[in-house]
């Protein structure tokens, strides 16, 4: 029997505090002499009164109730969960990294706009792209600037009637959520048999209104598109922009480069292939390469190293403006830059390789249990299919539940949405072969379950704090908040 | 290759190059034609081993100056506050910082349980009904309520206080290109929004009147006045608000705004260069269905027992696409946390107290100013932050001031014309007396 943890509010008693502030070294003015009566808060919010300890038992007891990588497996495809270094999280902490003001004089900056610059300058011999900027806070976010850039540049040539964006039915939603921000129509081109772009309906769609075709290289079934140059071919031929969603670039690093496809715009996720940490769902950091020919377009500031050292320009006129206060998530950059220093060349191409064998591997283990639809080297991540089991009365969800049970987090489930029951799993580099063997056992194990006895797959999950929990009521009837 | 991360030996990969039926693992990019193969390694610098790269970085850092060794009067959205320290401890588990998305509700309820707290302490301070689970920041959480707007009213055009955050404003307009949205500034006056030109640009086109409380000058916005204009024709009234000085300020709900969002940066989160930190997005409740981002709801087990799940996501982009109310899908839930337990540890008490001795110390230093003989430039009653016009450009300035150790206010003249040679000073609780004495010592002589 799990003990429920009370929610903060519950543990909340007038007159304890959990902060100390210095005390008032200056006249105290009394507020109603300075802010007139309306605009005085009568009601004080109500936030817990806990003390220090109470906040620290709080917060330990949720965390125990959480599954992080530092836990255990955690193959959710297309999230890149790889191991988060520490020495990271103690560079991002350094007083000179975490406690710098963004509008402070840029002599007073030098370190950080030299990190960034550096980090620029990795990432696009990384991408095989001519300018970076890091301003994006999270993947999407690099898509939408990534798309108001391509916006802008066939704006600039006079070209308004651009008004589609190309995604594969494969695509992860933030692509065509993102074309829709910037203003754009989505068009879908369909996949082969093969898991690839369909090349005649790729033909088939693109146009003169063709603004971009968003892909990603592996696709999110994890297969390289081979076609990749003809596709980039037939989109610039058109007059179209080839935009790369980098959330699967651990695939590729030192294998092949988006700049070197054929791609003129590109997003990376640098809390997947960089490890800056997921942290619960964000922050990320999103930045965006883009080729010379959209280099004006960035968003403002770029930042620039000129004679005097390091500055951030905002003289650009064609840039497509401000996407975000200051410049991008700094304290994500710093842990990406320290994970890319302490790779290396050699490392970050290990990382790939690595990366590849182990999705490989453990897609050959995993064929004869459960269905892969597409039989061929998959690349940092493979999808199967749940249809087998299906059929035995055992969801693709039942699946992912039960895998609670032996305490991994389970793969990315229903997604890519062409694939019936599908279940996408992404192991990463950073895991041992004893990991992977011990997720392969509990896999064949639950296959085996789903033959004899279903029903403990049915009703998985149960070591869990909860049990499944009722999700339609909480969508039709929504409780977003506590209240006493 | 033998790196800490990377824990494969020679013998792991041969049994399972032998399982796979290949080769070499080079096999396993046949796939990828030679023409697009990237050949050899990247041209970037080699590794550094764990101790060589932090003395590296160190020294990195170490040129920066940083405001916890400088004393800093710079704010402009982004502010020097006290840090509990617990914040830190408390996210540094890594139970929360190596997690993604709660999508796996059984294995992830710490995560979802802090996000529905923190939601609720937003709705508290905000006196909204609904909050979500974070944004990026302040400035992509109010282009998304002007989106939002729009797409509620079906109305093109955005009303825009010229007294909200410049860069907020950019983001703005840059956010409103995509629907192609009207864009429309609404000049000031005395350091709050002109209503007469609000009322001259009102109409039934509007979708939104945005304004900030305290704005970008540290002023006060007349909300009470500004409220019955904005929803004069229909429109939405949208408020960006620095949540702290809610503490002490009437929340924008009260005043019968529809959007309030802001920046919980000043709970807990570091100033980092400028991110990241933590938008809030809080609504009334007829936009619940509308908001953007993730939201988390309580529900019930199988058993009954008390339990939270990423809900109504039927709004979101992995579920309705190119349909989605927004693009967002990553956002800053680890910094949600650190505001979450900033806000706990603050509490009821602490929360009011802070943002007082905010008010007490920005009051304190203004009036030395005002005893020295300077030029305070809007008279309205104001929160942290104030504006003092100086008789040389305040780059110089400020450069004489880090001759001193200390690191200046915001130059306004980058942003208004009207305003060059103009300052803006913010005074959080962290400044001491001494410091301020200092400050408005070493700009002795620069009243205009
Ligand atoms: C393929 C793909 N594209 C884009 C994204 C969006 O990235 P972010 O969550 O950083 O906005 C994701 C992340 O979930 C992804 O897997």
């Amino acid at each position: 029997m799990h003990k429920d943890q009370p929610l903060i509010f519950e543990l909340s008693k007038p007159g304890r505090i959990g902060y100390s502030l210095p005390a008032l070294d200056v006249p105290a003015v009394d507020v109603a002499q300075v802010i007139p009566t309306e605009y005085i808060r009568q009601e004080a919010p109500d936030l817990p009164e806990v003390s220090e300890l109470d906040i620290m038992r709080h917060y330990t007891a949720l965390s125990k109730r959480n599954h992080g990588v530092d836990s255990g497996f955690y193959p959710l495809g297309s999230c890149t969960m790889k191991y988060n270094p520490k020495i990271n999280e103690n560079v991002a902490r350094f007083a000179g990294f975490a406690h710098i003001h963004p509008l402070q004089p840029e002599e007073t900056v030098q370190g950080a706009l030299e990190l960034m610059y550096d980090l620029q300058e990795h990432l696009k011999e990384i991408t095989g792209m001519d300018a970076v900027t890091l301003q994006p806070a999270a993947g999407a976010h690099g898509e939408w600037t990534g798309l108001m850039m391509i916006r802008a540049y066939h704006e600039a040539n006079g070209d308004y009637n651009r008004t589609k964006v190309i995604v594969p039915d494969t695509a992860h939603g933030t692509n065509p959520a993102s074309a829709t921000v910037a203003g754009f129509e989505t068009v879908t081109v369909k996949s082969t048999e093969e898991g690839l772009v369909d090349l005649d309906d790729l033909r088939r769609v693109v146009g003169p209104d063709t603004a971009a075709l968003m892909l990603t290289n592996p696709n999110t079934l994890g297969l390289f598109e081979e076609n990749i140059l003809e596709m980039a071919e037939i989109v610039h031929a058109a007059g179209g922009k080839l935009y790369y969603d980098g959330a699967n670039l651990n695939a590729v690093l030192s294998k092949a480069r988006p700049g070197d496809m054929g791609f003129d715009v590109v997003h990376l996720n640098l809390h997947k292939t960089f490890t800056g940490p997921h942290g619960g769902g964000g922050p990320g950091s999103g930045p965006v390469g883009v080729k010379a020919d959209l280099t004006p377009f960035l968003p403002k500031p770029t930042v620039e190293k000129g004679e005097n050292g390091y500055y951030l320009d905002y003289d650009r006129p064609k840039a497509i403006g401000r996407v975000k206060p200051f410049y991008g998530n700094f304290g994500i950059n710093v842990r990406a830059y320290t994970y890319i220093r302490s790779m290396g060349p050699d490392g970050l191409k290990a990382v790939t390789e690595y990366a590849v064998l182990n999705a490989n591997y453990m897609m050959r283990r995993l064929a004869e249990y459960y269905d892969l639809p597409y039989n061929r080297h998959c690349k940092h991540e493979f999808v199967l299919s749940g249809k087998r089991q299906k059929k035995l009365g055992v969801r693709t969800l039942d699946i992912a539940k039960r895998l609670l049970d032996f305490g991994y987090h389970p793969p990315t489930i229903y997604f890519p949405l062409i694939v019936e029951e599908c279940m996408m799993i992404e192991p990463t580099e950073t895991e041992s072969k004893e990991t992977l063997d011990a997720f392969i056992d509990a896999m064949i194990q639950i296959a085996k379950e789903a033959e004899e006895t279903p029903e403990i797959v049915q009703e998985a999950p149960h070591t869990t704090v909860v049990k499944r929990l009722d999700e339609t009521t909480a969508a039709r009837k929504p409780i977003l908040r506590y209240q006493k | 290759m033998l790196h800490r991360y990377l824990p494969m030996t020679e013998e792991d990969k041969q049994q399972m190059l032998e399982t796979i039926g290949v080769q070499s693992i080079d096999e396993l990019f046949s796939d990828i034609p030679e023409s697009v193969r990237f050949q050899g390694e990247y041209n970037i610098k080699q590794a550094k081993s764990e101790p060589e790269l932090m003395k590296e970085l160190m020294a990195l850092a170490a040129k920066n100056a940083d405001i916890k060794t400088y004393p800093s009067f710079l704010g402009a959205g982004v502010y020097d506050h006290y840090i509990p320290t617990i914040v830190d401890h408390v996210i540094s588990r890594s139970e929360f910082y190596t997690a993604y998305t709660p999508y796996q509700p059984e294995i992830s309820q710490g995560e979802l349980q802090a996000i529905f707290e923190f939601q609720t302490m937003i709705c508290e301070l905000t006196g909204m009904d609904v909050a979500n689970s974070s944004m990026y920041d302040g400035g992509t959480a109010l282009a998304e309520a002007a989106l939002l707007s729009a797409a509620h009213t079906k109305k093109k055009k955005v009303l825009l206080s010229k007294a909200v955050h410049p860069e907020y404003r950019d983001v703005v307009k840059t956010y409103a290109k995509g629907p192609g949205l009207e864009v429309i500034e609404i000049p000031y006056k005395n350091g709050v929004t002109d209503l007469d030109a609000l009322q001259a640009e009102m109409n039934e086109d509007v979708a939104c009147v945005i304004v900030q409380y305290p704005n970008f000058f540290g002023q006060i916005e007349p909300l009470k006045e500004l409220e019955p204009i904005a929803h004069a024709h229909k429109g939405m009234f949208v408020v960006a608000s620095n949540p702290l000085a809610l503490g002490v300020l009437t929340p924008p709900g009260q005043f019968g705004a529809d959007i309030v969002v802001g920046d919980a940066q000043p709970f807990g989160i570091p100033a980092q260069f400028g991110g990241p930190h933590c938008g809030y997005f809080a609504v009334k409740s007829a936009l619940m269905r509308k908001i953007p981002g993730r939201l988390v709801g309580q529900t019930t087990d199988e058993e009954g027992r008390r339990g939270f799940v990423l809900t109504l996501q039927a709004r979101e982009q992995h579920i309705r696409r190119d349909k989605a109310t927004s693009n967002i899908c990553s956002n800053q839930a680890l910094n949600a946390l650190a505001a979450s337990v900033a806000m706990t540890a603050l509490g009821k008490k602490g929360v009011k107290e802070m943002a007082t001795m905010n008010i007490q110390k920005a009051h304190y230093a203004k009036e030395a100013f005002v005893n020295h003989g300077f030029d305070v430039v809007f008279t309205g009653p104001f929160f942290n932050e104030f504006v003092v016009r100086l008789n040389k450009p305040v780059a110089e300035v400020n450069k004489k001031l880090l001759e001193k150790s200390m690191i200046g206010g915001y130059d306004l003249g980058r942003d208004y014309p009207e305003l060059q040679n103009c300052m803006l000073i913010a005074v959080t609780e962290l400044r001491t007396k001494e410091e301020i004495d200092m400050l408005v010592k070493e700009l002795g002589d620069c009243h205009a």
